[in-house]
């Protein structure tokens, strides 16, 4: 084990992310449906606090789901500001995002996907 | 007594290791349709499961996002995914997973779909030794043409030798997960879960999926198993 770990560290190249407990976080959301936890809001704001201060970047999904959160904490204005954090730090997201956000305009849009 | 013991339990040691490294090696991928897709954002829909364990859903899905984002794509917020099809009235994985690919497109915008199966998941006791294995099996499926780019499966061991050297990305990742094991036997499916998932969804790897367009390896020639 000792030895897997040490070839790890020389040769691996630099992530590209800073994750943490990132997927953990995740896995602890899917569990309960997506229910907020104030606690996990304030470990998040911390990563995303030591991402900034190394120069480190945030997955992707970090702040759509920060934004989650937050909305279910009440914060819809957070919400929307992550939300549009996420488009601007990975357009890729840009059409599931602008869904998001219309969402929030409209909270009663169900439209379904099935 | 001594002989007899030994030459009874080694053999099964013998087996468990060709069981775990020694796989056939699989047959040459046909990279063609993936190189030709490009896909820059992969939507990660829900895993099916057929372990007794619930969580195994939960937990293959959330140690997604890593190894494919690692790889250079995009991933959508699996938690965000899950609210939207739970929104929607769609509450279990195969419901998910038959959604059709046009729709999921128009709903998602995400170029590619990942198609997980969780084949293991969770811990058999026994009297020796208890063994902890998570195995997965994917596919990724194009959204805007329907076709399948690339499929695979991972796997990952408790009963494992710990010799394998596996440097770079993966075995970072691997390492990373495998750290987070050492000292919570309690939740040990979930970490192996995380080491399944970084040799099936990582890249590079031997026949693995190619590296996407935020890798410094995009572009790269396939590595082929050998």
């Amino acid at each position: 084990m000792t030895v897997a770990l040490q070839c790890a560290c020389v040769q691996a190249p630099k992530p590209l992310y800073l994750w943490e407990n990132f997927p953990r976080q995740q896995y602890d959301t899917l569990l309960l449906n997506g229910a907020g936890s104030e606690e996990q809001i304030r470990a998040l704001q911390a990563h995303a606090e030591k991402a900034r201060a190394a120069g480190a970047a945030l997955p992707p999904g970090f702040r759509a789901h920060l934004g989650m959160l937050e909305l279910a904490a009440g914060n819809a204005s957070e919400a929307r500001a992550l939300w549009l954090a996420e488009k601007a730090s990975f357009p890729e997201s840009g059409p599931y995002m602008d869904r998001l956000l219309k969402r929030l305009d409209k909270p009663s849009n169900t439209e379904s996907p099935a | 007594m001594k002989t007899s013991l030994a030459s009874r339990l080694f053999p099964i040691a013998t087996l468990a290791a060709l069981a775990a490294g020694c796989a056939t090696p699989p047959a040459p991928v046909d990279y063609s349709a993936f190189i030709q897709a490009r896909p820059t954002s992969l939507l990660v829909l829900p895993p099916l499961n057929d372990a007794p364990d619930i969580k195994g859903t939960p937990a293959v899905w959330a140690h997604s996002t890593r190894p494919l984002a690692e790889a250079g794509y995009y991933v959508l917020p699996v938690t965000l995914v899950d609210e939207t099809f739970r929104q929607n009235g769609v509450t279990m994985a195969a419901d998910a997973q038959d959604v059709s690919t046009t729709r999921l497109r128009e709903f998602f915008g995400a170029d590619a779909a990942v198609y997980l199966r969780v084949k293991q998941y969770g811990t058999s006791y026994a009297v020796l030794a208890s063994e902890t294995k998570v195995v997965v099996e994917a596919r990724i499926v194009d959204l805007r043409s329907g076709q399948l780019l690339w499929q695979g499966q991972g796997a990952a061991s408790s009963a494992e030798q710990s010799g394998g050297h596996q440097g770079g990305l993966i075995g970072m990742l691997v390492a990373a997960a495998i750290k987070q094991v050492i000292g919570t036997a309690t939740d040990a499916a979930f970490n192996f879960a995380g080491t399944a998932n970084a040799r099936l969804l990582g890249a590079p790897r031997p026949n693995g999926i190619l590296p996407g367009p935020r890798s410094p390896l995009h572009g790269q020639p396939p590595q082929t198993a050998r």
